[in-house]
């Protein structure tokens, strides 16, 4: 990635995986290391368990908050499936980080319709640059599932030229102290990985 | 200092920033954060109304009262409020009067996918249109002066995806301002009886003449001359797209979206070869710009519905496929919006599944439970359809016990009380049936008349929804609970029998609310797969957490019950919310709470 031009983070899933708020973090610290930020986000009926996806862009000068197709960057999934329906915005040399973590759609829990087990080989195929990070499982380890969203922006994090050290003030600024150790932790296990 | 935000904070802050203190609002997806926002401020006045009927005319009150009030609200809600808008037209403002309307082309959140913008000119009132968080924190500024300056109500409008995305903004200090609130009796201004009213018709086409004056030296309003081969005339959101795939072009950009400046665009356009009009859903700008008799592309080039985005653009005006990587077409499961585990619609509507009766439906989380598996409800229109409705297809039908309406409580309080009055009135046979989750779910848990608590977090008078059927005249008023699926069953049979108009009250908390709430959380269910003869049953109450697995994909010996079972149910206890309808649904006894033991 340069930063002369516009560069653009996709993140991608599903209702309540902590999405919006990995991507607020991230155009946070993207603002603190100086780009000009714009994202996207959904609300509303969309949010109920539904597809999640939330654009951000950073550079000199942001106009759209939306990328368009074939020019993201970094795909980064928090479920295998949602990886397959926004492949497509992928440039040819775009990276994907995956979150191993299934969550069955209804016609996969009525079994009217088998969950694609093939995903992350199925992008291998077109994509060069895939890692699959066993996000649920290191937040677990460090003692909450719920921080799987930090353990990926920490993973993002060595994707992007930013400084540790603007990440660290903005998880600082994010989290309540009585968790922040522990999201500092997951963090820096996701960018070790 | 510098800040990232929504459009919707944006215009929250900018408000508060011009010293603005009065706001009212019913929530609606992508309006609803404004006013969450706003309430937060130091010194404000702000209200959820029960409708944006109400909504505005506390504004216009406000507003002749000498305050400048903000009004807020989505697209459809101005249809509601549109009675009272048009005339407010007539009347002017005095202190100010800003309504702001969130659009939502694509329908992520809504009914519909209508053009606000011609409102504006239905109604005679300008109208702004934001493109970012920065124009839209100075613009809510600017609307207000207009509002003064004009004597009249100005629209400031967004779409979803100026309200939903956040960028860059600078906090300004607020300022002071001492806003004149007095009342004084103006007949001439205030009562529009028709001989008032068509002195004052006249007034706000002279004040049209000098608006139209106005937008051409409108600093927002603004021509970037580059490469003059082709121009662009666009607003909001659409400009970016436009500039993030064409920077070299020229543009006329738009900061107000009507009146049109006439003069500026005849300008533009001898100063470009081609033009392309960028604008989502309908053709606002282009007709009236080829009512000028200038030649434009417009929805000759772009599409009619759903949001643009950069890629939408590039293809109109280029014409090229997207670049990136050529992917082969790949079906896959789709992943629709679902009620949550622990959700109280799902026992009600698993139950009015089931029973023989067209279903009106309503706004609300409810409205998704029309999706297999439930398909529990029939139809939806607007906020408060579903009474009036029940009661018409009764009427048509003449037959009793086929016809229920549903509606939460928040969207009863909008606009079922009347509908529901008419029902009495009109000696219906119907039953409607109020979801009642003591909150406004779909748009995040907003308070509402009958919660008890206003917007600012003050305690108030509950509406108590029992006694206002009685004292509609609905004699047959219950109160069930949707987590007793059997009793929910009877309760709802028995009124569909009763004679005349039957209101049944189901009533439980929100799931998000009780988790808000930090109410005690009931401990997660589990499958004895031992036990679980796949039947089935469980999954018809579509619960994210339950889901089927064929015998070959489960890792355990498990004997077969019948001899045509295939598979058993699985609930995934971290999902799961323990709200016991699929243990009270499963006959072979094979759901329980999880032990020490899992």
């Amino acid at each position: 990635m340069t930063s002369t031009s516009v560069q653009s983070v996709l993140m991608v899933g599903v209702g309540g995986q902590g999405i919006i708020r990995a991507s607020d973090i991230l155009s946070a610290v993207l603002m603190k290391a100086g780009f000009d930020v714009k994202k996207s986000e959904v609300h509303g009926m969309a949010q109920r368990g539904g597809c999640v996806s939330s654009h951000v862009r950073f550079g000199p000068k942001v106009y759209s908050p939306l990328a368009k197709k074939g020019e993201v960057g970094v795909l980064v999934s928090f479920e295998k499936l949602e990886t397959l329906r926004y492949l497509d915005y992928l440039k040819g040399d775009g990276k994907v980080i995956i979150n191993d973590e299934e969550v069955y759609p209804p016609a996969v829990n009525l079994g009217e319709e088998p969950y694609p087990d093939d995903a992350v080989d199925f992008i291998k195929q077109y994509f060069t640059d895939v890692k699959v990070v066993d996000a649920t499982g290191i937040a677990l380890r460090s003692g909450d599932r719920r921080m799987a969203n930090t353990v990926i922006l920490g993973v993002l994090s060595a994707y992007l030229d930013v400084d540790y050290g603007v990440w660290e003030v903005v998880l600082t600024e994010s989290f309540p102290p009585k968790i922040l150790k522990k999201n500092i932790e997951a963090f820096k296990l996701g960018r070790g990985v | 200092m510098k800040a990232l935000m929504s459009g919707n904070e944006a215009i929250a802050r900018g408000a508060y920033e011009d010293g603005i203190t009065f706001a009212s609002a019913y929530p609606g997806t992508p309006s609803t954060e404004i006013m969450e926002a706003f309430a937060k401020y130091d010194g404000v006045y702000a209200e959820w109304s029960p409708n944006e009927k109400v909504a505005l005319e506390v504004g216009i009150g406000a507003a002749l009262a000498g305050a400048r009030a903000m009004v807020v609200m989505k697209h459809v809600g101005v249809n509601v409020a549109a009675d009272p808008l048009f005339t407010a037209s007539y009347t002017g403002t005095e202190g100010g009067l800003v309504v702001i309307s969130a659009d939502d082309p694509s329908m992520h959140s809504s009914q519909n996918e209508q053009d606000n913008r011609n409102y504006a000119r239905a109604a005679k009132i300008p109208m702004l249109e934001p493109a970012d968080s920065a124009e839209a924190k100075e613009f809510i500024k600017i609307a207000f002066r207009m509002s003064r300056e004009f004597d009249t109500p100005i629209f400031l409008r967004t779409t979803t995806r100026v309200s939903h995305s956040k960028s860059v903004v600078d906090l300004e200090e607020p300022r002071r301002v001492e806003e004149n609130r007095d009342v004084r009796p103006d007949p001439s201004k205030y009562v529009m009886v028709p001989a008032k009213a068509r002195e004052r018709r006249i007034e706000v086409e002279k004040r049209m003449e000098r608006l139209r004056a106005f937008a051409e030296t409108f600093p927002e309003n603004r021509m970037e001359i580059n490469d003059t081969k082709i121009g662009i005339i666009t607003a909001g959101m659409p400009y970016n797209y436009a500039k993030d795939v064409f920077p070299g072009y020229s543009y006329l950009k738009l900061g107000m979206v009507y009146p049109l400046p006439a003069g500026l665009i005849r300008e533009f356009a001898s100063k470009v070869e081609k033009i392309y009009v960028v604008e989502e859903l309908d053709p606002f700008i282009e007709e009236q710009v080829r009512a000028m008799g200038i030649e434009v592309a417009g929805k000759t080039a772009f599409p009619y519905t759903g949001e643009f985005d950069p890629g939408v653009v590039e293809a109109g005006i280029r014409g090229v496929k997207t670049e990136g990587v050529d992917l082969p077409d790949r079906p896959l499961p789709q992943r629709p919006p679902n009620l949550c585990p622990g959700c109280p619609h799902r026992g009600l509507f698993y139950v009015l599944g089931k029973l023989k009766v067209f279903v009106t439906g309503d706004i609300g989380c409810y409205t998704l439970s029309f999706m297999k598996p439930l398909e529990g409800l029939d139809s939806c229109i607007c906020m408060g359809a579903s009474v009036g409705m029940a009661h018409g297809m009764d009427k048509a039908l003449g037959e009793k016990g086929r016809v229920v309406g549903v509606i939460g409580d928040s969207t009863f309080v909008h606009s079922g009380i009347t509908p529901l009055l008419n029902m009495a009135y009109n000696k219906s046979n119907a039953v409607i049936v109020i979801c009642d989750n003591r909150t406004t779910a779909m748009t995040g848990m907003q308070e509402h008349p009958a919660t008890g608590v206003t917007l600012q977090g003050k305690a108030t008078k509950t509406l108590d929804l029992v006694e206002l059927g009685k004292a509609l005249g609905i004699d047959n008023v219950r109160v069930v609970d949707p987590f007793d699926i059997k009793e929910t069953r009877r309760v709802i049979k028995e009124e569909l029998a009763a004679d005349g108009p039957s209101l049944v009250i189901s009533r439980a908390p929100c799931a998000l609310l009780a988790l808000k709430q930090k109410a005690d959380r009931k401990p997660p269910l589990r499958v004895d797969p031992h036990k679980c003869t796949g039947c089935k049953v469980c999954l018809g109450l579509g619960c994210p957490p339950i889901s089927w697995r064929r015998f070959e994909d489960v890792d355990m010996k498990i004997e077969k019950k019948t001899k045509r079972q295939e598979g058993i149910a699985l609930i995934d206890p971290a999902l799961c919310d323990g709200c016991t309808l699929c243990r009270q649904l499963c006959a072979a006894g094979a759901i329980g709470e999880v032990t020490e033991d899992d």
